[in-house]
C-alpha cells in the first residue's frame, strides 16, 4: 500500500473517519488544532456532525450527549481543556458510556505552553476527574500508530463502555511521517457494536435511562465494584506494550510515546558501543503493563525510566518492579526534550 | 337504525394521569411545582402521540428524578449541562423530541454558558426551565433568579444588587437570540395560569415538531420548602413578588423556521 506524509493530529482525524467516527465536538488549543479543522473540512463531505463547541465543558457534554444517543463520537483537546472536561469525563466513566477523547498534550501547569511535555500521564492514568474510576489510555508513539490506536481506542470504548483517551503530545502532533492509510471505508462496512442501551426513543421497547446518580443504601457500592471488575478484565484483556532487543539485556529503559522515540536512539547507540540494553515501551498506560514490568525486571537488574516530567510513570514502575532490580529515572520535564544522547550518557552512568 | 345508549352512572371522568406517566406518587414537597410541570409535559407529550421517540434531558436538581415519572427515554446530565447533552442528542437523532428539564441554578448559574449557546444555535430541542428562585435541592441556597431583598441560606440578610447583583431574566436575555424560536414565561399559581402555562408548553414541543428552532418555556414555581412558607402563602408570593419582575407572556414567537 502506498504510504502517504502525514502529520500526527491529522492521522488521528483520519483514523477517526475510518473508525466510523461521525461526530465531532471541540474546542480550540494549540497544538491540537489540525484535529478539528481537519475534521470541520471533511465531516461535512462525509454526512458527518462538526460543532465548534463555546468551551471544552460544552464539548464533552456535547459528545456525553452523542454518545448516550448511541454514536460513536469524539473530542480533541490539551491541558487546560482536558482538565476543564475532566467532570465530563467522569460522567462518562460513571454512566458507562463509550467515547474519544484525543488529548495532545503541551506543557503545563496553568496556561504553561505549547511545547510537547508527558507531564499529563498521572492525570490520565488515575482517571483524572472524581472518584475511583479509570479511563482506558493509549499512547502512540508514531503517527502511523495515531492513525491505528485512534481506531482501537474507540472499539475499546465501545467492548467496556468506558471513555478512552488517546494520550500524545506536541511532537507527536505536529510530526510528519510516511503512514499507510487504506482507501476510506463506506460507512456501511465499517461494523459498529449494537448498543440496545442507547437513547433513541422507546418505541418497540421499556424506555431506556442513562445516569450516574445512585442514592439507594450500598447501590453505589455495587456500582464501584462493577467498574472494578471492568478494569481487572482490561487488565486482563487489553494491556498493551512493545519490547525490543529485550532477551539478552543487562539494562531495560522504559519510555512511552515520543520520548520512547529518543529512548530508542539512545539505545541503539549505546548497543553499537556494546552495551546490552532493551526496551519496554507501554503503549496503553492504563491498563498499564504491570506484568510485563515484573516480568522484565526480574530478569533485568537495572531499569531506567525516561519520561518527559518529573516521575509520574517511575511510580508506576516502581510498584511493578521485582524487589531484586535497581531502578533509575532520567526526567526532564516537558519543553527540555531529552536528546538520545542524553539517554545514552544516563545509560552509561547505571550500566 | 337502532343503538343502544347506555346513560352515564357514575362521575364522568374529564382529567387524568397522562399515559407517558409511570403510576407513581412524586416525591415533591407539598406545594411544590415539579409534579404539575411533570405532569404537563405528560400531556404534550401524550395529545401529540411522541412518547416513542422522545428523549429527556434532565438537570441536577430536584428534577433530576425525571424518569421516575416520565416514561421515555432519559439522559441525566451533569449539573448545568443539559442543553450541550441535548445538542448532542439531537445532531445524533434530528428526527426525535428532545426536552431538558432544569432549575434556575442548573440552567441560569452554572449552565448559563451552554443555555446561551445552545440557543444561539437554534438547536431544535425544547428546554423546561422551573424557576423557583432558589437551589431547592441543595437547601435553599441563593440562586441567580433571586428576587432583590429575598433570603436564602447564603442570602441570610436579603439579597443586595451590590455584591450579589441582580436577579436574570432568562427569557428577556434569550429572546434577543437570533436563534430562538419560541420564549415564553408562565406560572403555576392559579387555574387560569395553569392553563396558559398547558398551553406554552404544548405550545413548545409543536414548534419543535415543526423544526422551527429552539424552544423555551420558563415557569415561575414554588419551593415552600425553601422559601420557609405554607403552600398557600407560596403561590401568593408568586403572584405578588415574582410575577412582577418577571412579567408573564411570550416574548418571542417565530413563524417560519430559519431554513425557509
Ligand atoms: C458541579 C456541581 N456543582 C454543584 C452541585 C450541587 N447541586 C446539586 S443541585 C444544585 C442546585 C439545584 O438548584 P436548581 O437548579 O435551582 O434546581 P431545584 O433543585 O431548585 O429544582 C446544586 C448546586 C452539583 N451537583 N454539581
Amino acid at each position: 500500500m502506498a504510504l502517504t506524509l502525514t502529520k500526527g493530529n491529522e492521522a488521528i482525524a483520519e483514523g477517526a473517519i475510518h473508525a466510523g467516527c461521525r461526530f465531532y465536538f471541540g474546542y480550540p488549543i494549540t497544538p491540537q488544532n489540525d484535529i478539528p479543522e481537519y475534521l470541520a473540512r471533511e465531516m461535512p463531505k462525509i454526512g458527518g456532525t462538526f460543532i465548534q463547541a463555546e468551551s471544552e465543558i460544552a464539548s464533552i457534554n456535547m459528545v456525553l450527549g452523542a454518545a448516550a444517543a448511541g454514536a460513536r463520537v469524539m473530542t480533541s483537546s490539551s491541558g487546560p481543556g482536558v482538565s476543564l472536561m475532566q467532570e465530563g469525563i467522569s460522567y462518562l466513566a460513571g454512566s458507562e458510556l463509550p467515547a474519544l477523547v484525543v488529548y495532545i498534550s503541551r506543557i503545563g501547569p496553568g496556561l504553561g505552553g505549547i511545547a510537547p511535555t508527558q507531564g499529563d500521564y498521572k492525570q490520565v492514568t488515575s482517571g483524572g476527574g472524581h472518584g475511583d474510576y479509570y479511563t482506558i489510555v493509549l499512547a502512540p508513539a508514531s503517527v502511523q500508530e495515531m492513525f491505528s490506536l485512534t481506531i482501537k481506542a474507540f472499539e475499546l470504548a465501545d467492548k467496556y463502555r468506558n471513555p478512552a483517551l488517546l494520550l500524545c503530545d506536541a511532537i507527536l502532533g505536529q510530526m510528519k511521517e510516511p503512514v499507510e492509510i487504506g482507501p476510506r471505508p463506506d460507512f456501511k462496512d465499517i461494523s459498529l457494536p449494537d448498543k440496545p442501551w442507547a437513547l433513541n426513543g422507546n418505541a418497540g421497547r421499556k424506555s431506556n435511562l442513562i445516569k450516574s446518580l445512585y442514592l439507594g443504601d450500598g447501590e453505589m457500592e455495587v456500582q464501584n465494584w462493577m467498574l472494578f471488575d471492568k478494569y481487572n478484565k482490561m487488565k486482563q484483556e487489553d494491556t498493551y506494550f512493545e519490547t525490543t532487543d529485550v532477551d539478552d539485556a543487562e539494562l531495560l529503559v522504559v519510555a512511552f510515546g515520543s520520548c520512547s522515540r529518543m529512548a530508542q536512539t539512545g539505545i541503539d547507540m549505546a548497543r553499537e558501543q556494546g552495551m546490552k540494553v532493551g526496551m519496554l515501551r507501554p503503549i496503553s498506560l492504563f491498563p498499564f503493563p504491570e506484568k510485563a514490568v515484573a516480568e522484565l525486571s526480574a530478569r533485568i537488574p537495572k531499569v531506567l525510566v525516561v519520561e518527559m516530567n518529573t516521575g509520574q510513570m517511575y511510580k508506576d514502575v516502581k510498584v511493578n518492579l521485582d524487589r531484586a532490580a535497581d531502578i533509575h529515572l532520567y526526567a526532564r520535564p516537558g519543553g527540555g526534550l531529552p536528546t538520545p544522547d542524553d539517554v545514552l550518557e544516563e545509560i552509561k552512568k547505571i550500566y | 337504525m337502532s343503538e343502544n345508549i347506555t346513560p352515564a352512572t357514575g362521575p364522568k371522568k374529564i382529567m387524568g394521569r397522562p399515559k407517558c406517566l409511570n403510576d407513581v406518587t412524586f416525591h415533591f414537597c407539598p406545594g411544590c411545582n415539579h409534579g404539575n410541570v411533570h405532569k404537563m409535559i405528560g400531556e404534550a407529550i401524550d395529545e401529540y402521540g411522541i412518547q416513542d421517540r422522545t428523549i429527556g434531558v434532565a438537570g441536577v436538581g430536584c428534577g433530576v428524578f425525571l424518569y421516575n415519572y416520565v416514561d421515555v427515554d432519559v439522559l441525566e446530565a451533569p449539573h448545568g449541562r443539559a442543553c450541550a447533552e441535548a445538542t448532542g442528542i439531537n445532531r445524533v437523532h434530528p428526527d426525535k423530541i428532545i426536552f431538558t428539564y432544569q432549575g434556575d441554578g442548573d440552567l441560569a448559574a452554572i449552565g448559563l454558558a451552554e443555555t446561551v449557546h445552545t440557543a444561539n444555535r437554534g438547536e431544535n430541542i425544547t428546554v423546561i426551565f422551573v424557576n423557583n428562585t432558589v437551589y431547592g435541592m441543595t437547601g435553599g441556597q441563593m440562586a441567580p433568579t433571586t428576587l432583590l431583598g429575598q433570603k436564602s441560606t447564603t442570602s441570610p440578610y436579603g439579597r443586595e444588587f451590590m455584591g450579589d447583583g441582580y436577579p436574570i431574566k432568562m427569557c428577556e436575555m434569550l429572546a434577543t437570540l437570533e436563534g430562538t424560536a419560541f420564549v415564553a414565561r408562565v406560572a403555576c399559581d392559579t387555574p387560569k395560569n395553569l392553563m396558559t402555562a398547558k398551553k406554552a408548553i404544548k405550545k413548545a414541543f409543536k414548534m419543535q415538531i415543526d423544526q422551527m428552532g429552539f424552544s423555551f418555556v420558563e415557569i415561575l414555581s414554588t419551593c415552600p420548602t425553601n422559601w420557609g412558607m405554607t403552600p398557600q402563602q407560596a403561590y401568593k408570593r408568586v403572584a405578588a413578588e415574582m410575577i412582577p419582575y418577571f412579567p408573564l407572556g411570550i416574548f418571542k414567537e417565530r413563524t417560519t423556521a430559519d431554513y425557509m
